[in-house]
């Protein structure tokens, strides 16, 4: 099995050696921080039952990163630019306090997806073992990749189409090179897993 | 059509009542999507066909629109299911806003 995803069985499947596993699953443990850092809700017990009965937050994140996983849901109302009284900022506010915990609910649950399978599969050393994903794994993977993507992103600056290309170009011991490498290899690991589950829809 | 976008159904109903005072219930809402680098045009044409259920075409075609015209409508209705779609196309990572077609 090689190293991007394949279509296997309804879903997909790829290899992975001991260093790519516990690569990824930093990456996702660290997306659950940060999720979890907005608006300083932790995964603990007391946490979520706090979470449960508090309504959401209204303002976009600053940092920009989390802005793109968390965005504004109204930013122009069209010509009239005011509807039922309210403007763009007050409309995404109110749509944030009803929807985001559950959008980073579902952020975190696709990471956590991520964790587990490649706890189970735990390769060992460059030893290549081959994780088996189900169709709703491939969905939460899809989405964690998504996310991961999303974040790095922002922090290495791509915001034309051809940042990315330019961003190969850098000599290897510029700081931000191991991440482009990380962002090319979640690329590929992205495309490959939709055009497995492609073949089955 | 597949939805794995977890929906809360409480939320819904409460901004069902809230979003029922709408004034001009002839015109409709619409979800677009913008184009960003990050997104594969390949994860953009799935989540259309995944989402919305479109046609192989016809979720191509939007994801090209997307992609050479900046954005794109996906959807028309009313606005509490546009705020539905938009809140999907977060769920998915894909950046959507909804507005009056007006």
């Amino acid at each position: 099995m090689g190293r991007y995803f394949e279509a296997a069985d309804g879903g997909a499947a790829a290899s992975f050696d001991e260093f790519e596993a516990e690569l990824l699953r930093a990456y996702a443990e660290h997306m659950i921080e940060f999720i979890d850092a907005r608006e300083g809700t932790g995964g603990t017990a007391e946490d979520l039952i706090a979470s449960a009965f508090s309504e959401g937050p209204t303002e976009l994140p600053g940092d920009p990163a989390l802005a793109r996983l968390f965005p504004d849901a109204y930013t122009d109302l069209g010509p009239d630019s005011v509807v039922d009284g309210i403007d763009a900022a007050a409309a995404s506010a109110e749509f944030r306090r009803y929807t985001e915990h559950d959008l980073r609910a579902r952020k975190r649950d696709d990471a956590q997806a991520v964790i587990r399978s490649l706890e189970a599969l735990a390769p060992e050393g460059e030893e290549r073992a081959t994780l088996h994903l189900k169709p709703e794994e491939c969905r939460q993977w899809l989405g964690a990749l998504n996310d991961l993507r999303l974040v790095l992103a922002s922090r290495l600056e791509i915001v034309e189409d051809e940042d990315f290309e330019e961003l190969l170009e850098l000599p290897d011991d510029d700081p931000r090179s191991p991440l482009v490498l990380t962002y090319g290899w979640l690329t590929a690991l992205q495309d490959t897993l939709v055009e497995a589950l492609m073949q089955s829809l | 059509m597949p939805m794995p976008v977890r929906c809360a159904a409480a939320v819904e109903t409460e901004r069902a009542s809230a979003a029922a005072e709408t004034a001009d219930p002839d015109v409709p809402w619409i979800t677009l999507v913008h184009n960003d680098p990050v997104n594969l045009m390949s994860y953009v044409a799935y989540v259309f066909q995944s989402y919305f259920g479109f046609s192989e075409a016809k979720a191509n075609q939007l994801m090209l629109d997307v992609h050479h015209k900046g954005r794109a409508v996906v959807s028309s209705g009313t606005r509490e299911e546009m705020e539905r779609d938009v809140q999907a196309m977060h769920g998915y990572g894909l950046w959507a806003t909804l507005r009056q077609d007006r």
